[in-house]
């Protein structure tokens, strides 16, 4: 049994724009201790699909619209908000994308970092500050013993990361979700981080869903690969095979507009045009403007299906974004 | 902190200095005479009067002459209230005035704040528009409204408190309730504001995913942040509520501070207007230091230099 297993999650926002379907038909699953990446351009509901399932979408506008989210075989969405309240922090915890404001400015490190301990195992504070500190030094944070009494605008991005990192890891949790964890940091800062990701996952044995867009880091850490476009899973693979045979034209869009692998001195593939706007997208493929392989085949009239193509390895159904041949 | 203390101590000299100057000058330029009285006095007495205020001297005489009683904590006798001493005059009214303010301070934050905080964690509902409702009602109905009112309801009708006046120990709760719901308002509205700002943040988010309980999100993780704004506000609000209001005063007829600013300067009362105003400058500048150091120690990033 997977740690995690969604099923068919689908989120939408209704604000006074009209709904705004931020996830459709999303359905993934974690194995324990696995890496898993969610991949997709900025808007394509990476953030929502995880949110969503911890409760952390504003409600309203927000609504969750169906689906199921099997952690560990109880059903998140069907829990209570104290229970999910029981379970954030603890057993499946978070890191943000700006370090630079998900951590209390008003508040001592040290009492951010033990906050989990003191939540969840009912700590003291007598208690709880030596498992900070150890918690700090384990991320790498020199003197911890001094910058837990510090506030976070002491600390510099990458440092206030590892604070992140080591408070959300405080309670060995079985899933870390990232959200971008590297985003808003410098490029030196950027590896250390993953790597820091990666030794701790290593340490405690969690599973890890690691959201980004950028496939490149995608490669480097993670076992299966989910890739997402417009609230929808457009394909999924275990990370090798996706490299070795992505199917879907928006996966290899993805591909060829990173940087590290394109020829050097011309100018950077992007992809061209726009995401669709949540609230007026229609049925059909939903990358058919955009796709400049064959976008005059992909369907207009229906959703395309997704069809398991090899085993572990999904992908939707559209005649325009699939790549013939060896189908 | 040193460097603070003293530097903001330096500065707080300079202003009430320049208030000094200012008010001195600025009583002496408008129209009037302060010994103008209806019936006519004789000239001997006038005289006498005149040296008694050394209005015979010159400006610049005058105003080194008051400034130097000054520097010797001497603020002077009255011009108006005959044979008296503006310190006296102050020591007998300040206690009213002080009194009702606290109190009125201590009402305004008890309603404004709680009512400000649950409006902000339950914005858009039922709950924060009647709360932000009654704050815009509170703020628009003037104080010569509200004191009618109330004394009508709770004075006349109820008879729990007498209408006026300032012989009894509840005689305070009836002023200080007109003022305390008015500040209440602001208040209200002030932490609403504050607060809303800070559960926007992504810290808030953070807090939620690590399973921090709501009641918890907002007092460890929102109110300090979220009551910055407040307390900036109340500092400066402190000196004005504790020196009387003159509408206040006046509907309850009471022998507070506030109406001695008003009749001083309507009066030509020179040396009562310039006592009352350096008192309140003083004040204000004494407030604003304390202000500063409890804004500084809300806010970790704020550094006192
Ligand atoms: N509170 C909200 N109200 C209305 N719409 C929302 C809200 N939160 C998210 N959305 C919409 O949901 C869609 C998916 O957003 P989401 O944050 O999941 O994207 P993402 O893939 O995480 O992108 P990014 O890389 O920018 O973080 C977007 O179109 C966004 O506008
Ligand atoms: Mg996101």
């Amino acid at each position: 049994m997977p740690l995690l297993d969604v099923q068919n999650l689908r989120v939408a926002f209704h604000t006074r724009n009209g709904v705004v379907r931020a996830v459709t038909g999303v359905s993934l699953s974690v194995e324990k201790g696995q890496t898993v990446g969610i991949v997709g351009e900025s808007g394509s509901g990476k953030s929502v699909t995880c949110y969503s399932m911890l409760g952390l979408i504003p409600m309203p506008p927000g609504r969750i619209e169906g689906g199921t989210a099997n952690f560990d075989g109880v059903d998140l969405l069907k829990m209570s908000r104290a229970e999910l309240r029981a379970i954030r922090g603890r057993r499946i915890s978070m890191i943000f994308q700006d370090p630079m404001t998900s951590l209390n400015p008003y508040m001592r490190v040290g009492d951010q970092v033990m906050e989990p301990l003191r939540i969840h195992e009912g700590l003291c504070k007598a208690e709880a500050l030596p498992k900070a500190i150890a918690a700090l030094a384990e991320v790498g944070i020199k003197n911890p013993e001094e910058r837990v009494r510090q506030y976070p605008h002491e600390f510099s991005g990458g440092m206030r990361q590892r604070v992140m990192i080591a408070m959300s890891m405080i309670t060995r949790p079985e899933l870390l979700i990232a959200d971008e964890p590297t985003t808003a940091l410098d490029v030196t800062i950027q590896k250390q981080v993953l790597d820091l990701i990666k030794e701790r996952q290593r340490a405690l044995g969690s599973a890890v869903i690691l959201i980004t867009h950028d496939l490149a880091v995608v490669s480097e850490v993670c076992d299966y690969v989910n890739v997402m476009y417009a609230g929808r899973l457009v394909e999924s693979a275990p990370v090798g095979e996706l490299f070795r045979n992505p199917r879907h034209a928006y996966t290899r869009s993805l591909m060829r507009s990173i940087p590290a692998l394109q020829p050097k001195g011309g100018t950077l593939y992007t992809i061209p045009g726009m995401p669709p706007d949540l609230a007026k997208l229609g049925p059909g493929c939903a990358f058919r403007v955009r796709n400049a392989e064959n976008g005059y085949l992909c369907l207009t009239d229906r959703d395309p299906e997704i069809i398991e193509i090899a085993p572990g390895h999904r992908v939707q159904n559209c005649p325009g974004c699939l790549e013939r041949g060896n189908a | 902190m040193l460097r603070f203390t003293v530097s903001r101590l330096l500065q707080a000299i300079v202003v009430v200095f320049a208030v000094f100057t200012l008010t001195f000058f600025m009583v002496r330029l408008a129209p009037g005479d302060p010994l103008a009285t209806e019936k006519a006095i004789h000239p001997d007495v006038k005289r006498s009067l005149q040296e008694r205020y050394h209005l015979d001297k010159s400006l610049p005489e005058q105003y080194a002459l008051t400034l130097k009683s000054y520097f010797a904590g001497d603020l002077g006798p009255s011009m108006k209230h005959q044979g008296m001493w503006n310190a006296k005059i102050i020591s007998d009214s300040w206690p009213v005035s002080l009194t009702i303010g606290l109190m009125a301070l201590i009402i305004a934050v008890a309603i404004g704040i709680p009512a400000g905080v649950i409006a902000a964690v339950r914005r858009n509902t039922w709950v924060d528009n009647s709360a932000m409702s009654m704050a815009l009602l509170g703020i628009c109905l003037p104080g010569f409204v509200m004191g009618p009112l109330l004394i009508a309801l709770f004075g006349i009708k109820l008879r729990w408190f007498n209408v006026g006046g300032w012989y009894e120990a509840t005689d305070w709760v009836l002023p200080a309730a007109t003022m305390g719901i008015i500040y209440a308002a602001y208040i209200a509205r002030l932490t609403r504001g504050g607060m809303l700002e800070i559960l926007n943040q992504d810290f808030i988010r953070t807090a939620r995913a690590k399973g921090v309980p709501e009641l918890k999100i907002v007092t460890h993780h929102a109110l300090r942040g979220g009551l910055i704004p407040v307390v900036a506000y109340l500092g400066p609000a402190l000196a004005g509520i504790t020196t009387g209001s003159f509408i206040i005063e006046t509907i309850y007829n009471l022998p507070g501070l506030g109406s001695h600013f008003v009749n001083a300067a309507v009066n030509k009362d020179y040396t009562l207007v310039l006592a009352t105003t350096v008192l309140f400058a003083t004040l204000l500048v004494f407030v604003n230091f304390f202000t500063d150091i409890l804004v500084a120690w809300l806010n970790p990033k704020v550094r006192l230099t």
